[in-house]
């Protein structure tokens, strides 16, 4: 896709979910259902029983394959801690980037965090919160699961400005390493597993206790994402009115 | 004779005290887990005295009405006194048994509170870490604590890792509620269904 292209369809999808759009407002909500119920068994048929594996693994081995894959994602938050002016997160991102991928082995340790290097995952979604977009209407995505408009249009940006996308899906150098779309994918997918290993109990839990685990999972989506792009856990006021 | 009332009496003071935890929000937190975890892995008990413990914890140190309350939203204001007393009813023993269900599934984890910060003279967030047994990463648990009555300080919310579970109920009772033209009647038969399980 041409770069005016993608400049006119990112304009057009974040003109369209800056509105007063609600969250909680569905796009599609029999569509959406209808996904989840596919994403739970695609769940229950491959992406658990390969964490549930990926569990028996010995600890060093998983904490390697976390730190590794999260040393990558933190370059995406190097362009987009810049982009929100944040110069304090641009030094940690960076800092532990190039700490972890010298010292830590390619990343597969984390002497950065001993550091006191600390980045925060940034992505074009928080991005796009942090300047007052707002999330646009809810919907699930095959596989990859919840959205938010705002969210979706964050996903194909962070293809462009993510450094390692950039090596791999476009094939392009970036001093002196490059790599191909099955790197990229390769790593989007442990990191899944890695997510989902460490949320065995958690994803059970919420699965056996909720009378609709399409809509606990849409509010922890929703509440994860406003925590993210405001950097803390939210305050619900209504708490505060209960008692007037 | 004397010996079976002095027996009586302890009894009747011990099963008064047994659950009273410190006022103090991060010490209360700290007592109330800690006794909750060891009696949950305790082999020597029944899946049913578990529960039990369980249930008697909550209702004393849980702030259920308000949960309820709170999960229903603005359809508290409106709804029939009798529709309401009647959710509430059905609430607490779906809370029972979920929170029965969680707990029972971190048994083998270890907590450890870390500290508390006071936000308002309503309210106090308790922090506290929690390792799974499974070896899975530790995560953070927030307690949110209404401290109005400085001397029974009571659990209104679960927070784990940023998520509050309050507003994950609210939100769940909402999609259930505006998919039935908010008729409280629909929800407390989805809660009722639950309790059957």
């Amino acid at each position: 896709m041409p770069i005016k292209k993608i400049i006119i369809f990112l304009t057009v999808s974040i003109a369209i979910i800056s509105s007063n759009a609600n969250a909680t407002e569905e796009c599609f909500e029999k569509v959406s259902r209808s996904v989840f119920k596919f994403n739970m068994i695609f769940d229950d048929i491959i992406l658990e029983p390969v964490a549930k594996g990926y569990n028996k693994l010995p600890k060093p081995i998983k904490t390697g394959t976390n730190n590794f894959t999260s040393n990558i994602s933190t370059l995406l938050s190097i362009p987009n801690s810049l982009l929100q002016g944040n110069l304090k997160q641009v030094g940690h991102a960076t800092g532990s980037v190039i700490i972890n991928t010298t010292v830590g082995i390619l990343g597969f340790l984390n002497p950065a965090e001993k550091l006191g290097l600390n980045p925060h995952k940034e992505d074009v979604g928080q991005t796009l919160g942090y300047y007052g977009v707002g999330p646009g209407c809810y919907f699930v995505l095959p596989i990859l699961g919840p959205t938010t408009a705002r969210d979706s249009v964050g996903l194909i940006a962070d293809t462009f400005v993510d450094p390692f996308a950039h090596i791999t899906i476009r094939e392009k150098e970036l001093f002196g390493m490059s790599g191909n779309a099955l790197d990229y994918y390769s790593l989007r997918g442990t990191k899944a597993v890695d997510f989902r290993s460490n949320n065995i109990t958690n994803f059970e839990s919420l699965e056996k206790n909720s009378i609709d685990l399409y809509s606990s999972m849409k509010s922890a989506y929703l509440q994860s994402r406003e925590n993210k792009i405001n950097n803390s856990d939210t305050e619900d006021d209504e708490w505060g009115n209960l008692d007037n | 004779m004397r010996r079976i009332i002095c027996f009586i009496s302890l009894l009747l003071i011990l099963s008064n005290t047994a659950y009273a935890y410190s006022s103090n929000p991060k010490d209360f937190i700290n007592e109330m887990l800690g006794e909750t975890i060891n009696t949950l892995s305790n082999k020597n008990l029944t899946k049913e005295e578990k529960a039990k413990f369980v249930e008697k914890v909550a209702v004393e140190n849980v702030d259920i009405e308000a949960l309820g309350l709170y999960t229903l939203g603005e359809l508290r204001k409106s709804a029939a006194k009798q529709a309401l007393e009647k959710y509430q009813e059905s609430f607490k023993k779906y809370f029972l048994k979920s929170l029965t269900s969680r707990l029972t599934d971190y048994s083998s984890s270890k907590f450890e509170v870390l500290s508390a910060d006071k936000k308002s003279a309503s309210y106090t967030i308790v922090n506290s870490k929690i390792s799974p047994g499974d070896g899975s990463p530790e995560f953070k648990i927030d307690w949110r604590i209404y401290t109005k009555n400085p001397d029974k300080p009571l659990i209104r919310d679960l927070i784990v890792e940023g998520l509050s579970m309050a507003r994950v109920q609210k939100e769940e009772f909402s999609s259930i509620l505006s998919s039935n033209n908010n008729d409280i009647n629909a929800l407390i038969n989805e809660l009722e269904k639950f309790l059957k399980k």
